[in-house]
Parts: structure tokens; sequence; C-alpha cells
């Protein structure tokens, strides 16, 4: 099934920028609706935002995981050294693994609340709480939990995105293109600096 | 032989429950006079979630009182008002989030009141009353239904339910999660004042 590939499909390329976009907008929506002087009622109303579209992420974020597993297995880009293609490879997979994760500690912080706020997703579908004991401890321990793994994807992203730009702008190879578009744009790795 | 003296005791009981019931209820010259509405009040309401449950609570702070007229039911008159600030859903996020502007203002609003402007016997041992609600700035005209529970002469009390829109008072942050309409079911007790 993984046959390897130069060129990813544009499933996984949709994927990848739905969930990229989904998941920096939560991280800002959740650094917002959090800060202390808000107005409550739109307080309330940016906490239902948030698990709504992150469920969302979630949702989309299943679908890519079992996607990536089963089906995608692209070449390294020429170039790379196997060390270099490791790396990613690790930070591809630990990314992955936390844009799952993430959503999951979040529908853990409304499933353990003792306040039992229904996840109304969208106002159309109620998302029921995951089977747990309910109490504050655990909410705390759970809004702890979503919190340094959202900043840790956060923190992750940055480096992830740092490296496709260095590939784009420094070694100019097909790194970042081919994340964007279908059609292979044929840079070919550059053994000569960049001109600039 | 158990059996047959648990039916005496069945029959007897049913025989003895209609009188026990007209007993029960005064003639309105018997009860009309002024009450104060008693501490032992219990202001109970609900509002239902989206998916079953919901938020239940009670204000522990109100006042008020009531005026049956003899031969007069209709011109019968009640004032009530309740502290915001007193509510409690056995959650203290919750109860801070309902005394907040989302919700009451209580720190702006202090009272929400209701005073009656007419009453209409609906049954023997019933009434609806309209009235004014005000609460956090806002009135509107709104109706409960009462039915007598108990009297003895000096204390009375009534069964008070009612269903009131949030959205008339600008509380209806958490719609549709939570639903817009508040049930009270409330046992009004008043003493002879
Ligand atoms: C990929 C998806 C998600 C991301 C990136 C994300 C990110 C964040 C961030 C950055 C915060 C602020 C943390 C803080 O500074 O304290 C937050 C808070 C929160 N998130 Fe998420 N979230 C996601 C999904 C979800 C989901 C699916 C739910 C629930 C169904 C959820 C529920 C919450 C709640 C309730 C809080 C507030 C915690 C508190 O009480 O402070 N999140 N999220
Ligand atoms: C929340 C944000 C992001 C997540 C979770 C994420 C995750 C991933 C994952 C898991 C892959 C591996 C391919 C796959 O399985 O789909 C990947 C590839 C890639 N990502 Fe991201 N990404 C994010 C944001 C970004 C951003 C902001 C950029 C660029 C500015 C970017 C550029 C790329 C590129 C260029 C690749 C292809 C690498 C290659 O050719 O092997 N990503 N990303």
């Amino acid at each position: 099934m993984r046959r390897p590939v130069h060129r990813f499909d544009l499933l996984t390329i949709i994927l990848h920028w739905l969930i990229a976009i989904l998941i920096l907008g939560l991280i800002a929506l959740g650094v917002v609706m959090t800060r202390p002087s808000i107005d409550p009622v739109l307080q309330f109303s940016l906490f239902q935002w948030h698990k709504s579209l992150g469920m969302l992420a979630l949702l989309f974020a299943v679908v890519r995981f079992v996607y990536s597993v089963i089906w995608v297995r692209v070449r390294p880009v020429g170039g790379m050294k196997p060390f270099e293609h490791l790396l990613a490879k690790i930070t591809h997979g630990i990314l992955l693994a936390l844009t799952i994760l993430v959503p999951l500690a979040g529908w853990l912080i409304a499933s353990v609340s003792p306040l039992e706020i229904p996840t109304f997703a969208f106002n159309l579908i109620v998302v029921p709480h995951l089977p747990v004991p309910k109490s504050d401890a655990a909410e705390i321990w759970w809004v702890t939990a979503h919190a340094v793994l959202a900043y840790s994807t956060l923190a992750l992203v940055f480096l992830h995105s740092s490296a496709s730009l260095y590939h784009h702008y420094w070694r100019r190879d097909d790194v970042l293109t081919r994340m964007l578009n279908r059609e292979r744009r044929l840079i070919e790795p550059s053994a000569k600096e960049p001109t600039s | 032989m158990i059996r047959h003296a648990f039916l005496v005791c069945l029959m007897f009981a049913a025989s003895l429950a209609p009188a026990a019931r007209a007993a029960e209820l005064p003639s309105l010259a018997e009860a009309a006079g002024r009450y104060a509405i008693s501490s032992g009040s219990i202001i109970a309401f609900r509002v239902d979630q989206v998916g079953g449950g919901g938020i239940r609570g009670r204000f522990g702070k109100f006042s008020g009182t009531f005026n049956l007229k003899a031969g007069d039911l209709a011109h019968s008159t009640v004032n009530f008002d309740l502290k915001p600030e007193s509510v409690s859903t056995g959650q203290d996020r919750v109860d801070a989030f309902l005394r907040s502007g989302a919700v009451f203002d209580s720190g702006h609003f202090d009272t929400i009141s209701f005073r009656s402007d007419r009453v209409e016997q609906t049954g023997q041992d019933s009434a609806r009353i309209t009235g004014t609600l005000t609460a956090k700035g806002r009135s509107a005209s709104e109706s409960f239904d009462v039915k007598l529970t108990a009297w003895s002469g000096r204390r009375i009390a009534f069964n008070v339910s009612g269903r009131i829109f949030r959205s008339r008072y600008a509380m209806d942050v958490g719609t549709p999660i939570y639903s817009n309409v508040v049930q009270f079911d409330m046992t009004i007790e008043g003493r002879r004042g």
C-alpha cells in the first residue's frame, strides 16, 4: 500500500493545511478566551466555538492519521541527508500524534468537568462526554495537560515551519512547494549557493 | 388474613381521603387577609440543557406579601422581591457566572421583583397570577400558576410554577445549549401578618 512517491496527493495537502489553519486558529482562540478580563458572555460563546472547531480538528486529524499511516509515504526530497530525513520523520510523527492528543485532552476537560457543559458542536450535534469520573481536580489536571500539549505543538510547528522556509529560501528545494502544489516544480536541489 | 386486613385499611383510607381533602380547602372568606411570605418558602428553578440534564438552583434571599381579598379574588395582590446574588446551584462557578454581567448582573441590579396585576381563579384550589416581572432593568408581563397545597388557619402554602423566557431580560447567554426557558417550581408559604 505505502508506495513511496515523490509528491503528496491532494487529500494529504488539503488535510495538512486545513488542520494547520484550524490548530493555529484554535491556539489563538484558546489564548484569547482564557484571558481573565474577558466579558463572560463573549467568553462563553468563544469557549463553545473553540470546542466545536476543536472537535472538527480532531475529526480531520483522525482521518489524516489513518490515511498517513496506511497510505502516505513520500520519498525524501533530493539532497536531504539521512539524518535530516529522520529528523523530519520524527517531527512529523510527533506532530501527527499531537494533532490527535491536543483535542483529545480538550474533550477530556469537557468530560471530566463537574459543570457538565455539553459540547454542542456548531449547535448541531451533541458530542457525548467521554465516560470518565468528574471532579474539579481532574478538570484542573486536564486543563494543564491540554495547555502544555497545545503550546508544545505551537513550539514544534514553529520549528517545523521554520524548517520548511529554510528549505524553500536557503536550500531552494522542493520541500515546501510539494506541500503546496501537486505539480512538482522541479527546482533541483542546489549544490550551488543561492544567488542573493 | 394479613391481606384481608390490608384491604380493609386501604378502603378505610380511601373513604377518608376526599373528606380530608375538602377539609383542607378553606373558604375564601376564611383565608382572606394579608400574609407575609415566610423564609420557609422554596424558590427553585431549572434550566434544561441539550442532551438531557440541566442547571437546578434556588434563591435563598427573598421577601414578599400577598393579600387575599374575600369575594374579590381578582383584586388580590402579590408583591415579591428576590435577591439574585443569593442564587445557589451547588456549583460555585455556575453561581458566580449567574451573578455576573452575563446573567443577573447582581452588582448593578440587586433585586428581581414581581408585582401582580390580576388574579384569575382557574379551579377550586388554583389560580393564575399575572403581573410585571422586573429583572436586570427590564420589565415584562409574566404569569404563574398557583395551587393551594396547605392551609392551617395561620399558615397557607401554595405551589407556584411558571416558565420565564430568559431573552426578555437580556439573560439568554448560552442558548441553545441551555434552554431559553427557566422553569420555576416554588413553594410559597405565607403567614398571617
Ligand atoms: C487541535 C485542537 C485544539 C487546540 C490547538 C486547542 C488549544 C487550546 C489552547 C491554546 C488553550 C488555552 C490554554 C491556556 O492558555 O490555558 C485551550 C483551552 C481550552 N480548550 Fe482547547 N484546543 C483544541 C481542542 C479543544 C477541544 C476539542 C476542546 C473540547 C471539546 C477544547 C477545550 C478547551 C477548553 C475547555 C479550554 C479552556 C481551559 C480552561 O478552563 O482554561 N479544546 N485550548
Ligand atoms: C499545526 C500546524 C501543522 C501541523 C500539525 C503540521 C504537520 C505536518 C505533518 C504531520 C507533516 C507530514 C506529512 C503528513 O503526514 O501530512 C507535515 C508536512 C509538511 N508541513 Fe506541516 N504542519 C503544520 C504546519 C505547517 C506550516 C505552518 C508549514 C509551513 C509554513 C508547514 C509545512 C510543511 C511542509 C513543507 C511539509 C512537507 C514536508 C515534506 O516534504 O516531507 N506545516 N506537516
